[in-house]
């Protein structure tokens, strides 16, 4: 399976942090990056209060 | 009710709300502000904890009023509990940098047509050395005392005579025009003196004073702010009753102090240390002269302008230290992202057209991480000394996590 994936070309899409995109795109792969972070910068008990205050479901 | 749809209640509020410039007048009748009361910027403030720009203001503002005739009779005063200081925002005002308002002081007085509430905010004094930046010299009150006693009377009678100005249309027009309504009022002071000045011609009997009102007016860029900020008080205020909501209905500092109040928890203020603001110096000052954080002005951000504007007004992007055009885009961007709308009527030219970003979700800035950014003027921290600068502000996150907490506790 990993074979195949590196028989063909790459097309990454990339979360988090950024350095793993710059150093891919160095390598000529093909690269989006996607800006994300844990919510709260990953504070457990604040990511709970933003759970408690999610918006209900119409 | 739903967050989501209180949310869009404040919302709808806060865009639909429809200011207009009704009167200028002493605050003691105007407000009815009456005894010996000094209104303050930001959040409740105990003399203690005051930055001393604050109480050099609040002592020469007490001398204004012929209540002490020098600063050690005032702070005699206070401690006596003789006179009062109180947050501008418990009086229905909004007061820039220190916030200085007492009875004596001609204030605009806003009246918002949708929900019948009024707001008031004094008669900018200018740049340089002024009261609200901490300025207490014999020079600051001489031109309280020409405001009160010829510049607000002529105002009040231009304004009534008017009818009333449409603040939310001018401001539109503003906007478009490249001003921030913050640090950039050159194009809405402009129109507002267009607007007063036929008024003004026929009110003024004496033409002398006609002249020096013409020219405080249009030597002073600025002017419009203060009318901006009550036209901003006026449209939040009504929103300080929305069950549910976690739309941020206020903003303000004390120059100690940050403080936030939320649309659905009202009355409530969520405090912390302010920042320091980071920008450019008037030429013989540097950051070690900068005072904290202070004033009520954030109310413009409040709205969706200020910083939350940036892209509207490069101009102010660069005056403020934050860089060129795309900087400014990139700031209008990021807040978006912690807000819940567009603002219909505030729009953008360079931006397709797009409206500011408006209504902060607290629950957008403590998960993102993302706090307001507010365009702000820099006074100096020795008293005294006025205004040293403009630059930008972050709010501390901390304020929106406790308001988090609360918001989580009363669902």
């Amino acid at each position: 399976m990993i074979g195949d994936l590196f028989a063909r070309e790459l097309r990454v899409i990339n979360c988090g942090l950024e350095g793993f995109a710059q150093k891919l795109t160095l390598l000529g792969v093909t690269v989006i990056h996607v800006e994300w972070s844990p919510p709260a910068g990953g504070d457990p008990r604040k990511a709970a209060l933003l759970a408690a205050l999610e918006d209900e479901e119409a | 009710m739903t967050i989501a749809s209180a949310n869009q209640t404040v919302l709808r509020r806060l865009t639909g709300a429809e200011p207009i410039l009704i009167d200028c007048g002493p605050a003691r009748t105007v407000m009815g502000l009456t005894g010996r009361t000094v209104l303050h910027a930001g959040p409740p403030l105990g003399w203690e904890k005051a930055c001393e720009t604050m109480k050099a203001a609040i002592l020469c503002a007490i001398r204004y009023e012929g209540w002490a005739a020098d600063d050690a009779e005032a702070l005699d005063l206070l401690v006596k509990g003789a006179v009062e200081i109180a947050p501008c925002h418990a009086a229905g005002a909004a007061g820039p940098m220190t916030g200085m308002v007492t009875p004596s002081m001609p204030v605009f007085l806003v009246e918002e047509r949708q929900s019948g509430g009024r707001a008031f905010a004094t008669v900018n004094e200018g740049l340089g050395k002024v009261l609200r930046f901490g300025a207490n010299d014999p020079s600051v009150i001489e031109r309280l005392r020409w405001i009160e006693g010829e510049a607000g009377p002529l105002l009040g009678a231009a304004i009534r005579a008017s009818g009333g100005i449409d603040l939310r249309a001018l401001m539109a027009q503003a906007l478009r025009m490249g001003d921030d309504m913050h640090q950039r009022n050159i194009a809405a002071s402009s129109l507002l003196a267009r607007l007063l000045m036929p008024h003004l011609s026929r009110a003024g009997k004496d033409q002398d004073a006609l002249v020096r009102v013409a020219e405080f007016m249009a030597g002073n860029d600025q002017f419009f702010l203060n009318v901006a900020m009550a036209a901003g008080k006026a449209s939040t205020d009504p929103c300080l009753d929305v069950a549910g909501s976690t739309v941020v209905a206020t903003m303000a500092r004390n120059g100690t102090d940050f403080g936030i109040r939320v649309a659905g928890l009202g009355d409530r203020w969520f405090t912390a240390p302010v920042n320091t603001p980071q920008g450019l110096y008037f030429p013989g000052f540097g950051p070690e002269d900068a005072n904290p954080d202070i004033g009520d002005s954030a109310i413009i951000e409040t709205i969706g302008l200020g910083g939350f504007a940036m892209a509207a007004s490069p101009a102010v992007a660069a005056f403020v230290g934050a860089g060129g055009f795309r900087q400014a885009v990139a700031v209008t961007e990021e807040m978006a992202e912690i807000c819940v709308g567009e603002h219909p009527r505030f729009r953008i030219p360079a931006l397709d057209d797009r409206g500011t970003p408006v209504g902060i979700d607290v629950r957008k800035v403590v998960e993102t991480g993302i706090t307001p950014l507010i365009n702000t003027g820099m006074a100096g921290r020795r008293p005294g000394t006025g205004q040293i600068g403009a630059g930008v502000v972050r709010a501390p996150l901390a304020c929106f996590e406790q308001a988090l907490e609360a918001l989580a506790a009363a669902r």
